[in-house]
C-alpha cells in the first residue's frame, strides 16, 4: 500500500502541530511528512484539501455484544461501525455471555478483533471489575490485564457495595488501570425509565433522579480520597451536579477522569415525548442546564473524553411499549458528527481540543501507548472534513442496530477515512 | 364538525374546541341513553375491538355498552390465556388483530405510551383508555361533562385532585382537560405522591386537606394503592386515611358545599368516606353515566372521521 495525503491540515495534539503537511504512507508506516511530496504516479493520491489528518479516534466505551448477543452487533459489525464513524480503535465493555471476567475471554476478543475489517480497529477490552459483574468478588484483575484488558468495570452493573468499591480500587491500582463505574445508587432507580423532572411528570414516567447518580460519584470519590493512588474514571456523566463533583475533586488533586457522551450534550428529556423507544437509555437524557454544563465542562477540560457508548438493539427489540424497551442506542456513526456539530460549530471546542476528547485523553486514561504521526512510525490516523453537510440515515449504518435518535438529523463534520495496521478504509 | 387527530390518545395539547366538541356531542347521546331503544346506527359495520392488557370492569363495560349502543360490532380482548401470556409482543398481538380487518382500537395497558405505540404501528383508530400513569382522556372527558353539568361552565371553577397524583394517569388527563378548559385545578397529596416540578403544569399544590376545602368547589378524590404503601410510598391505611382521607367532618368547614368526585373504584373509609360517597354532594354515579355518554361521543367522532 502507498498512500500520498495531499494537502490537509494535521492537527495533531501529541506533538503540538497544526499546520499544512503531506502524508506519504508506505506499508502502512509513515515514509516522510513535509510540506510538499512530489507526485509519483505509482502511488495513490488522496486529496484532503479543506480535510484535516487526526490521531486515529478512540471510542473508550462501546458494547460489541459478542460473545452471547450476536444478533445485536457482532465485533466484525462493530468495527465495521466503527471505522464508517472514524474510529481506529474502540473498549468494548464486559456485559457479553459470557461475561469478559476471565483472560480467555479477553484473548478471544482481541483475537477476533484482529481478524474483521482487516484489523483497521484496534480491540481493547474493558473487563469485569467484578466476577460475574455481580459486585460481590474481585474479578481476576492481573489475569485480565496481562490478557490485555484496558480498564475494569462492571459497566451497567454499578458497584454498589462500598467495600468491593474499596476493594477494587485497591487491586487495581496495583496494575495502573483505572476502575471505570456507571454512577448510579440503584434503590433509587429500579424502577426508573427516564429522567425524573417535569417532562417524566407529564408523561406519568416514573423517573430517573439525577440525584442517583451525584451519591455515586461522591460515594465514589469520598473511597478515591481514602485510596489516592487508584484511579477513577466515571462513565457516561449526565447531570450538572456530577460534573461539579468531579471538577471539584480534580482540583483537590484527586486522579478521576469522566467522559460524556454526544446524546448528553445534544437532546434533552423533552424527546422522550413522542415515546420513541430510542430516547430511552441510560443515564436518561437530563435538561437543557445539564446540556450547557455537559458542553461547559468539555470546555474547561473536566471532561476528559467524548464516548458513545454503543449499544445495539435489534428493532424488535426496540419496537415495543416505552417500559419494555432496553436501555441504549448506537453512536459510533453519529459521534464525530454530532461533536462537530454541537460543540465545534457553536465554538465550545477548537478543533484541536475536540482530537484531543476523542483521541489523546482516552489513551491517557488507559495508558495506551499515544499515536506519534511522525516520520517511520505506524500510521494510525483519522480524516476529518470538518464542512461536511450530510443527513444521518440508519439504514446505511454498518452497525447490525438502527436504533439511534439522530435519524433523520442534519449534521455538519464527519469522518472521512481512517488508515490503521496498514489498512486504509474511506468512511461512506 | 370532526376532531382534529385521528386518535384519542390523550388531552394534552388537545385544543378547548376538540374537548367543547366531544362534550357537546356527548350531551346529545345522553339523551339517547334515557330512551326506551337505547340504540342508534351511527357505527353499524364498524367493528371495534377492546384490549384490555389490564384489568377494568367498569371502562370495560362503559366501552362495550358504548360501542354496542352506535350499532357496532364488539369483541373485547382480556390478558387472562391470550397470546401475552405466551411472550407476544404488544405490536404483533395488535398487527393480528388488525389483520382481521377492524376499525378502532380501544387500549388500556400498564405502559404509560402504549396507545401512543399503538398508533404508530395499526391503521386503526385508536382510543386511550388507560395507559399507565400517562393519560385516561375518556374518564377526565366524562369529569368535564360531569362538572359542566352541574356548574354551567368549567371557567373559573375550582377542582382539587386528591390522592396519589404520581402514578394517576386520571390526575393527568384532568389536569390537561380542566387547565384547557379554563378550571383552576390544585392537587392534594402526601408529598411522596405528588411528582416532581408538578408546578410548571399550572396547578397548585397543598398537602392538608384543611387548607383545600377553604377554597374549592370540587375534590376529585383518587384511588390509593396499596402496593404504594409497601413500596415505602405512604406509612399506613390509617395514616393516609386520617390526614389525606376525604372525610364529612373535614368537608364540613368549608364555606360552601364541595362536589365529591371519584373515578372508581373505591375503598370505601379508606381514601373517601362512605357517607360522603354516598351523600347528596356526590356526583359519582353520575360520571358513570356520563361515561358511556363520553365515549359514544369519542368512538362516533373518531368513527365519522374516517
Amino acid at each position: 500500500m502507498k498512500l500520498h495525503l495531499k494537502g490537509g491540515r494535521l492537527v495533531d495534539p501529541v506533538s503540538g502541530r497544526d499546520e499544512a503537511l503531506d502524508v506519504l504512507i508506505i506499508d502502512g508506516r509513515i515514509e516522510q511528512l513535509s510540506k510538499s511530496i512530489a507526485a509519483d504516479k505509482s502511488i495513490q493520491v488522496v486529496d484532503l484539501k479543506e480535510k484535516v489528518i487526526a490521531p486515529g479516534f478512540i471510542d473508550m466505551h462501546v458494547h460489541l455484544r459478542e460473545p452471547g448477543f450476536e444478533h445485536k452487533e457482532t465485533i466484525e459489525t462493530g468495527c465495521a461501525s466503527a471505522a464508517a464513524g472514524g474510529f481506529t480503535a474502540v473498549c468494548c465493555m464486559p456485559n457479553t455471555n459470557p461475561v469478559i471476567d476471565e483472560e480467555s475471554v479477553v484473548r478471544y476478543i482481541i483475537g477476533r478483533g484482529k481478524q474483521v475489517c482487516e484489523g483497521v480497529v484496534d480491540v481493547y477490552p474493558i473487563a469485569a471489575a467484578t466476577k460475574g459483574r455481580k459486585g460481590e468478588q474481585l474479578a481476576p484483575m492481573a489475569e485480565l490485564a496481562e490478557a490485555g484488558a484496558v480498564g475494569f468495570s462492571d459497566d451497567g452493573s454499578p458497584i454498589s457495595s462500598s467495600e468491593i468499591m474499596r476493594r477494587a480500587f485497591e487491586y487495581s491500582s496495583m496494575y495502573g488501570r483505572p476502575v471505570i463505574q456507571h454512577a448510579e445508587e440503584r434503590t433509587m432507580t429500579h424502577v426508573g425509565l427516564m429522567n425524573e423532572g417535569f417532562v417524566s411528570t407529564r408523561l406519568g414516567m416514573l423517573g430517573i433522579p439525577r440525584v442517583a447518580e451525584e451519591i455515586m460519584v461522591q460515594r465514589d470519590l469520598a473511597l478515591l480520597r481514602y485510596i489516592p493512588h487508584a484511579r477513577y474514571h466515571v462513565a457516561h456523566i449526565s447531570t450538572r451536579g456530577t460534573l461539579e463533583c468531579v471538577r471539584a475533586a480534580r482540583t483537590e488533586g484527586l486522579q478521576v477522569t469522566c467522559e460524556v457522551t454526544p446524546h448528553h450534550f445534544t437532546l434533552t428529556d423533552e424527546v422522550v415525548s413522542g415515546f420513541d423507544t430510542n430516547t430511552k437509555m441510560n443515564p436518561p437524557l437530563r435538561t437543557q442546564d445539564d446540556i450547557v454544563a455537559m458542553k461547559e465542562g468539555l470546555r474547561d477540560g473536566t471532561i476528559d473524553a467524548i464516548v458513545t457508548d454503543h449499544a445495539p438493539h435489534t428493532v424488535d427489540e426496540k419496537e415495543v411499549e416505552y417500559p419494555a424497551a432496553p436501555f441504549g442506542i448506537v453512536g459510533l456513526e453519529t459521534a464525530v458528527g454530532l461533536a462537530f456539530s454541537e460543540l465545534v460549530e457553536t465554538r465550545y471546542l477548537s478543533l484541536f481540543r475536540l482530537i484531543e476528547k476523542l483521541s489523546t485523553n482516552p489513551r491517557k486514561i488507559l495508558s495506551l501507548p499515544q499515536i506519534n504521526i511522525q516520520e517511520g512510525e505506524l500510521a494510525n490516523i483519522t480524516l476529518l472534513d470538518p464542512s461536511f453537510e450530510w443527513q444521518v440515515d440508519t439504514s446505511s449504518f454498518k452497525s447490525k442496530s438502527k436504533n439511534s435518535p439522530f435519524h433523520g438529523r442534519r449534521l455538519k463534520g464527519k469522518a472521512v477515512g481512517v488508515l490503521n495496521n496498514g489498512k486504509f478504509l474511506l468512511c461512506e | 364538525m370532526k376532531l382534529r387527530g385521528r386518535h384519542l390518545l390523550g388531552l394534552d395539547g388537545m385544543s378547548r374546541e376538540d374537548i367543547s366538541l366531544i362534550l357537546d356531542t356527548a350531551v346529545s347521546f345522553k339523551e339517547v341513553l334515557e330512551r326506551p331503544i337505547k340504540k342508534v346506527p351511527p357505527l353499524q359495520g364498524k367493528t371495534i375491538v377492546n384490549l384490555f392488557f389490564e384489568a377494568s370492569t367498569r371502562t370495560r363495560i362503559s366501552f362495550e355498552l358504548a360501542e354496542r349502543r352506535l350499532s357496532a360490532d364488539v369483541v373485547t380482548f382480556s390478558t387472562a390465556g391470550s397470546s401475552v401470556s405466551k411472550g407476544e409482543t404488544l405490536k404483533d398481538t395488535a398487527r393480528n388483530i388488525e389483520a382481521m380487518k377492524i376499525d378502532m382500537v380501544v387500549i388500556r395497558h400498564s405502559a404509560p405510551g402504549a396507545a401512543h405505540f399503538l398508533s404508530r404501528v395499526v391503521k386503526a383508530n385508536v382510543i386511550n383508555a388507560g395507559d399507565g400513569g400517562h393519560e385516561h382522556p375518556t374518564q377526565a372527558l366524562l369529569d368535564m361533562l360531569t362538572l359542566r353539568e352541574k356548574y354551567a361552565t368549567l371557567e373559573k371553577l375550582k377542582v382539587c385532585i386528591v390522592g396519589d397524583i404520581a402514578h394517576s394517569r386520571v390526575a393527568r388527563s384532568n389536569i390537561y382537560g380542566l387547565k384547557t378548559m379554563g378550571a383552576e385545578v390544585s392537587v392534594c397529596g402526601p408529598a411522596t405522591l405528588i411528582p416532581r416540578d408538578i408546578e410548571r403544569l399550572g396547578v397548585r399544590v397543598f398537602h392538608r386537606l384543611e387548607e383545600v376545602v377553604k377554597e374549592v368547589d370540587v375534590i376529585n378524590v383518587l384511588r390509593i394503592q396499596l402496593e404504594r404503601q409497601e413500596s415505602g410510598l405512604f406509612p399506613s391505611l390509617r395514616e393516609y386515611h386520617r390526614y389525606f382521607g376525604v372525610t364529612k367532618e373535614k368537608v364540613a368547614k368549608a364555606p360552601k358545599p364541595i362536589t365529591i368526585m371519584h373515578p372508581g373504584p373505591i375503598n370505601r373509609d379508606v381514601e373517601l368516606s362512605a357517607d360522603l360517597a354516598d351523600s347528596e354532594h356526590s356526583v359519582i354515579l353520575q360520571q358513570v353515566t356520563n361515561g358511556v355518554a363520553v365515549r359514544m361521543a369519542a368512538l362516533y367522532l373518531l368513527g365519522i372521521s374516517n
